[in-house]
C-alpha cells in the first residue's frame, strides 16, 4: 500500500511538472484524462467506493433494500465527484445536488435540479427561441446529461462532457473489478478479470 | 460549422477553432466515432455519440450498481471479510 502511495505522489508531481508534453502548445486536458485512467486513481476510488458502500449497508441494515441498486449508485456518483476534487462543474452539481437532497429533500432554487444524475427530468424551457441547428439541439441533450451543465457555454459544455466521459469510465471500471472481486468471476461487460476467488 | 461567436452568453469570444478542438477530443474520447475517419464526422454526429455513450455509461453504472448491491447484501460488510476484499482492492 506504501508503493500506491508514492505511485501517487510522484504521479502528482509529474502532472504538474510537465505541463506541455506533446507537440501542441496548448493541451491542458492531458492532464486530468490521464489522471482518470490512471490505475492509481481507480484503486483509490474502489477502495473510497467500498468503504462508503460497507457504510450504506451499515446505515440501511433492515431487509428494505428495495432501492439497493439505487443507493449504491449514488454511492458511487458521490465517490466519483469526490475524486473529481471539485474542478470540474459535473462533480461539483453532484456534490452539492446530494446535499440538497439530504437538507431539504428536493428544494428546488433557481437551478431546478431534481437531484438525479441521469437528466431524467424534461424540462419544457423555451430556452432558445431562436432556430435551432442540430448541433444546438444535441448540444442541450448533452448539457442534460451531463450534472450541472445546463446553462454553460458550449465549449466549456464539451470540456466537462469530456472530462465526464473519462470518469465514468473509470467508474465502469473500477465496479466491475469490484464486481469480479466479490463474484471471483469475471464479468462480461469491460473484460479484465484480476483472477481472484473469495 | 455555424459560427457561434456572438451567441454565447457570459462567455468571451469564443473562437471555432476552439469548438473545433473540443469536439476533436470529445471524437477521440467516444469509441464509436474515433475509428472512423476524421474529416467524415460532423459536429452533430459527435454530439448524438456522446450522448449516446454517456447515456450508455450510466446505464452500465446502473446495471453495476444493481449487481454490487444484491452481493454486498450477501458480504455484511462488517466483518474481517471486509478487511480481505479491502487489500485485494488495494492490491
Amino acid at each position: 500500500m506504501a508503493s500506491s502511495i508514492s505511485e501517487l505522489n510522484f504521479e502528482e508531481s509529474n502532472r504538474k511538472k510537465r505541463r506541455k508534453t506533446g507537440d501542441e502548445p496548448r493541451d491542458p486536458n492531458t492532464g486530468p484524462e490521464t489522471r482518470w485512467r490512471s490505475e492509481t486513481e481507480q484503486r483509490i476510488y474502489s477502495t473510497k467506493l467500498f468503504e462508503a458502500l460497507r457504510q450504506v449497508r451499515r446505515n440501511s441494515s433492515p431487509p428494505g433494500k428495495v432501492s439497493g441498486g439505487h443507493q449504491v449508485r449514488e454511492a458511487a456518483d458521490r465517490v466519483l465527484a469526490v475524486s473529481a476534487k471539485g474542478r470540474t462543474r459535473w462533480s461539483r452539481a453532484i456534490l452539492t445536488s446530494r446535499l440538497g437532497m439530504r437538507l431539504g429533500g428536493g428544494n428546488k432554487h433557481k437551478k431546478a435540479k431534481v437531484g438525479k444524475v441521469t437528466g431524467s427530468s424534461r424540462l419544457k424551457r423555451p430556452a432558445n427561441k431562436r432556430h435551432l441547428p442540430a448541433v444546438q439541439m444535441k448540444a442541450r441533450v448533452l448539457s442534460r446529461l451531463v450534472p450541472g451543465c445546463r446553462k454553460v457555454s458550449f465549449p466549456n459544455l464539451l470540456e466537462e462532457a469530456s472530462d465526464y466521459i473519462v470518469a465514468l469510465e473509470m467508474q465502469v471500471r473500477a465496479m466491475t473489478a469490484l464486481t469480479e472481486l466479490l463474484t471471483g468471476a469475471p464479468v462480461d461487460r469491460l473484460g479484465s478479470s484480476p483472477g481472484s476467488s473469495l | 460549422m455555424s459560427s457561434r461567436r456572438s451567441r454565447q452568453s457570459g462567455a468571451s469570444r469564443i473562437t471555432d477553432d476552439q469548438i473545433i478542438e473540443l469536439v476533436s477530443k470529445l471524437r477521440q474520447l467516444v469509441p464509436e466515432i474515433r475509428n472512423r475517419r476524421s474529416d467524415k464526422v460532423p459536429a452533430s454526429k459527435v454530439l448524438q455519440e456522446t450522448c449516446n455513450y454517456i447515456r450508455s455509461l450510466h446505464r452500465e453504472v446502473d446495471d453495476l450498481s444493481e449487481r454490487l448491491s444484491q452481493l454486498l447484501a450477501t458480504i455484511d460488510a462488517d466483518s474481517a471479510e471486509a478487511s480481505i476484499i479491502r487489500s485485494l482492492i488495494t492490491q
